[in-house]
């Protein structure tokens, strides 16, 4: 009966880990082996060793480059994530039922949408022909077309879209524990909307803020729909390195090491700020 | 419960406008009756749509993103339930690094999952097939039906089950009459959430299709890549379509908030 009891789980889990074991886990460390293999253009894939492909891309300015430009907009889009996505939560925590369950439609049903889809519409948006150039133009604000697409800036854009809904359900999830006396005390004392905002609503979103922030980055680090879009051939990242490298070049073992190279640096990013956070936080998870 | 100031409600607006303005712009192109991307269409025309039918390609696509949703949603809700049985009430050593790797495909790039599947179907010789895709469908879904019935699983009273085997019913019998009814509304919610998040893949897909498996997104994606003709927004505007038309479904029986952000009103 004993050691029936203990067997229960594993039985219970076991279909769920077969199916990780052989299509997650071995799939995993065989692209982790791969990328110490080398490639030449005639023999194809080498069943050699060596960190080869990681001194490549390590002393090539062109890899660093791709690396610093995706760490840059993923920076950005969770710049602007917390900006737009702090204050939206709080408003829509506010409204009243009815319309804040048409509101969350419109907010979280993007999520929902294919991001190519979404994407499209940016790229109709965004051109030099796009519907916010012919815009400004018509209102003659600008007198020739401002370039959005194919640039960082486009790709942020586009992204902060995408990744929005995470933030606001980290940052709603946060607030929704809150209690609302707090800010009324500190109005009826005289406090304006935005000092209660920041002193009082703010402290409290932080838990929010920082996990929302997590996820955002490390999304916005690996997107691959948005940035191929709207960035074309000139503007690469990371992801669409590796899409080039495997699926173009067919030089499989360079786009490994890159795929490796980005897996480890968004692991040691969340790990060292979840460090951050808990010694910062450490009281308020309890 | 205080309302929103003037400033507030501007900064919802603006908001909305930025949130819908994408969408509402692809199903405005794919009315056009000209022959590129226009933003307010000069016209109202069907002759996007009509493109489609044309096009046995999309329809093609189509079809195999639906088939592949409901199978990969159907296998990881098959092997994810019972895990969530484990994990959610069951203490045992190797619990949180069972979850752990269960919710592990959220934190792995999805773009190195893309290589990773690539590799091991490549060696198996079934890159390109079904059974293929679906299989690794499931494991980037199952961390999202694990979520949703974890979270039903931990709120049911144990005491009617209790009761259910105190009155003989076997394992079987309690699970299928007693437990899975219980647990049904988180079953359903990730099964969905699971078929949408299939639907709409593309990182991972794009690496492991050949041109008789291609998915929708795919083909869009290609598509967008190469060309521009309103017959991408038309095709768009009929995935929007069915992807509102699901939401609404889910909003109706199971809510979208609580579908989302977890059980947490």
């Amino acid at each position: 009966m004993n050691r029936l009891a203990s067997a229960k789980p594993w039985l219970l889990s076991g279909p769920a880990l077969l199916l990780f074991l052989v299509f997650l886990l071995i799939p995993l460390v065989m692209t982790f082996l791969l990328s110490f293999n080398s490639f030449s253009f005639y023999g194809g894939i080498e069943e050699s060793y060596g960190l080869g492909n990681y001194i490549e891309i390590l002393s090539d300015s062109y890899f660093y480059e791709i690396f610093l430009r995706t760490f840059l907009i993923a920076l950005g889009t969770t710049i602007l994530c917390v900006l737009l996505g702090v204050p939206e939560a709080y408003i829509l925590l506010r409204m009243r039922p009815f319309a804040r369950s048409l509101m969350l439609l419109v907010v979280l049903g993007p999520l929902l949408i294919s991001v190519v889809v979404r994407t499209l519409g940016w790229s109709i948006l965004l051109g030099n022909k796009g519907v916010i150039n012919e815009f400004l133009i018509r209102l003659d604000l600008i007198s020739s077309p401002v370039k959005m697409l194919y640039t960082s800036g486009g790709i942020v854009v586009a992204l902060v879209h995408v990744m929005i809904p995470f933030m606001i359900i980290a940052v709603w999830a946060a607030l929704q524990r809150r209690d609302a006396s707090a800010e009324q005390a500190a109005e009826s004392l005289g406090a304006s909307p935005v000092k209660v905002f920041t002193r009082i609503v703010l402290p409290q979103a932080m838990p929010g803020i920082l996990s929302g922030s997590l996820i955002v980055f490390s999304l916005s680090a690996s997107a691959f729909a948005t940035p191929a879009i709207l960035g074309g051939r000139r503007i690469k990242v990371i992801s669409t390195t590796v899409y080039d490298e495997f699926l173009n070049t067919l030089n499989w073992p360079l786009g490994a090491a890159i795929a490796v190279l980005l897996l480890v640096s968004v692991l040691v990013i969340m790990l060292s700020w979840n460090r951050l956070v808990e010694k910062r936080y450490s009281g308020v998870f309890e | 419960m205080n309302s929103n100031g003037k400033y507030s409600l501007i900064f919802n607006g603006l908001f909305t406008i930025f949130m819908v303005a994408p969408l509402v712009v692809v199903i405005g192109v794919s009315f056009t009756p000209t022959g590129y991307l226009e933003f307010p269409p000069s016209g109202l025309s069907l002759r996007w749509f009509r493109a489609i039918l044309d096009n046995p390609d999309f329809i093609d696509a189509a079809w195999i993103s639906l088939k592949l949703g409901v199978c990969s949603a159907t296998v990881s809700t098959i092997v994810a339930v019972p895990a969530a049985l484990a994990i959610g009430r069951e203490r045992f050593l190797g619990r949180e690094a069972l979850q752990a790797l269960f919710l592990s495909p959220l934190t792995v790039p999805t773009v190195v999952l893309g290589i990773a599947f690539l590799r091991l179907l490549s060696l198996l010789e079934i890159n390109g097939t079904f059974i293929g895709l679906t299989l690794c469908h499931a494991i980037i879904i199952t961390p999202f039906v694990l979520r949703l019935v974890l979270s039903s699983v931990v709120g049911i009273d144990q005491s009617i089950e209790k009761a259910a085997v105190s009155l003989g019913a076997s394992g079987w019998v309690v699970f299928r009459r007693v437990t899975l009814p219980l647990i049904m509304p988180g079953v359903v919610g990730g099964w969905v959430l699971a078929f949408i998040t299939s639907f709409d893949e593309l990182t991972v897909t794009v690496f492991i299709v050949n041109p008789s498996t291609t998915t929708l997104p795919v083909r869009l994606f290609s598509h967008i890549t190469q060309t521009t003709d309103p017959l991408i927004a038309s095709v768009s505007t009929m995935v929007i379509l069915f992807t509102v038309a699901l939401m609404l479904l889910i909003n109706r029986f199971y809510g979208l908030d609580r579908l989302l952000m977890g059980e947490s009103r």
